[in-house]
């Protein structure tokens, strides 16, 4: 049994939600999904604690993307979450012998296909289940090239996993597939809505959500070696964790430029090409950090958190134009 | 990033896999890439997973010198930390901090350990041992 949905992506949510919605016939890409569901974004949460460290997002909460693109699709997407893990599976068993797709939230750590070095405690993982063979599920996840098989007692563990942002056996159908053809006007909705999101008045949100990181950065004594796992630890959220690259401004460049390509909105395509330029300034604060880290160059918080200013800087004056553009 | 600067140097924390990042190629369209992996992703994952497996090392160490218990060993190994591990197992932090007390620990009862066990997806007998 094959998946021919099953399509390579950055980011697991996005992923699983282009292949799942392709597989009900509206053929879209990643980044368009991406952008629709105005996922990009900037938040830095220093009371959500992940194994001690601040919780650091490049993007919207769990789950937006599919809620997101499926109100602009004008889709639906069926969720159920489960008390006893028994239930969830038998539940999933039943959708799949009905010949559905099912879309689930997991955890990565308890996932035995994934490399040893990437499985940490991280519960808003994506994937989707598309049939099962005697005791293995078939799993499409879009993290991986290639279609995977996963055991029937570790995925229970993976789906019902406890913690922050516990999936509690989460499974997703798609019930109604909505429109196929994307118009200029909800794009532009879309894009609006994350231009919103960076220049929120909220001190932890989009651009001044990386400022007052910087600032924190900033304020990290160069010799604790506690120092030194917060500024990796930005850099993990940003680059390892299934972003595309530059945590996710590549993936948005994407999508501003295929939906320059929509009538009227031909103005994306700049902006798509100033973003990919932001990208690579991410890309550097990522490179210099990992070389503090490594111990090549001496720990310089001051550095780093220049460089974050600078970056907020660039998008806060992006995001400004690319709203001006647009109204 | 343009096409040709995807990174391919290879990062061993993606035990074989390829990611998917976004670039520009020639035409200047932004298309999917797989990379092999960037030295800078492969330095900050191995910097958490190093920092778990020290931590681990510490309670072996203590569990070893019967200082701490091997409930402790087992969180760490299971990359957990307190926090988590009350919300696996619904136990409150300060009596699971109890528990790794060795004298502690050796007198739970068998429905205590087996929640412990199963949170950390353990039988009950590796659970009171070291490996």
């Amino acid at each position: 049994m094959t998946f021919p949905h099953h399509r390579h992506a950055a980011h697991c949510e996005s992923g699983v939600i282009s292949n799942l919605v392709c597989h009900h016939g509206v053929p879209i890409t990643e980044a368009m999904a991406f952008g629709l569901s105005a996922a990009l974004s900037f938040a830095y949460l220093p009371f959500i604690k992940l194994s001690g460290l601040p919780l650091i997002a490049y993007r919207q909460p769990p789950r937006s993307i599919i809620r997101g693109l499926g109100k602009v699709l004008e889709a639906e997407f069926r969720f159920e979450t489960f008390r006893n893990p028994a239930v969830g599976q038998a539940r999933l068993d039943e959708l799949l012998a009905q010949g559905h797709v099912v879309g689930l939230q997991t955890s990565v750590y308890w996932l035995p296909y994934f490399p040893e070095d990437m499985r940490f405690h991280f519960n808003a993982h994506n994937l989707l289940v598309f049939g099962k063979e005697g005791n293995d599920y078939l799993i499409s996840d879009p993290v991986g090239e290639q279609t995977v098989r996963c055991d029937a007692a570790s995925l229970s563990r993976a789906r019902f996993a406890k913690g922050v942002l516990a999936p509690r056996g989460l499974l997703y159908t798609m019930q109604k597939p909505g429109v196929s053809t994307i118009t200029p006007r909800v794009a532009r909705k879309a894009i609006l809505k994350t231009c919103r999101t960076m220049l929120a008045p909220l001190p932890i949100i989009g651009v001044r959500g990386i400022k007052t990181l910087a600032n924190r950065v900033a304020r990290l004594d160069p010799a604790a070696h506690r120092s030194s796992l917060f500024v990796g630890h930005i850099i993990r959220m940003q680059e390892e964790i299934g972003t595309g690259g530059a945590g996710f401004r590549f993936l948005y460049a994407a999508f501003l430029q295929e939906v320059a390509s929509l009538s009227g909105m031909e103005m994306l395509s700049g902006f798509s090409d100033r973003l990919m330029l932001i990208g690579d300034g991410w890309r550097a604060f990522a490179l210099a950090t990992a070389r503090m880290v490594k111990g090549r160059d001496a720990l310089n918080p001051v550095i780093l958190a220049d460089l974050l200013r600078d970056l907020s800087r660039q998008e806060e004056v992006f995001f400004r134009d690319l709203k001006t553009a647009l109204n | 990033m343009d096409l040709q600067n995807v990174p391919q140097e290879g990062n061993k924390t993606l035990g074989g896999y390829r990611k998917a990042v976004y670039a520009r190629d020639a035409g200047g369209h932004i298309v999917v890439a797989a990379s092999n992996g960037w030295e800078v992703e492969e330095i900050v994952t191995s910097q958490a997973v190093e920092e778990m497996r020290s931590l681990a090392e510490t309670a072996r160490q203590n569990a070893i010198n019967g200082l701490s218990s091997t409930l402790e060993y087992w969180m760490y190994a299971r990359r957990m930390d307190l926090l988590l591990l009350a919300q696996s197992t619904g136990i409150w932090r300060w009596r699971i901090r109890r528990h790794f007390r060795p004298e502690i620990f050796a007198r739970l009862s068998p429905g205590m350990l087996k929640r412990y066990a199963e949170a950390l997806g353990l039988a009950v007998q590796q659970l009171q041992r070291l490996p």
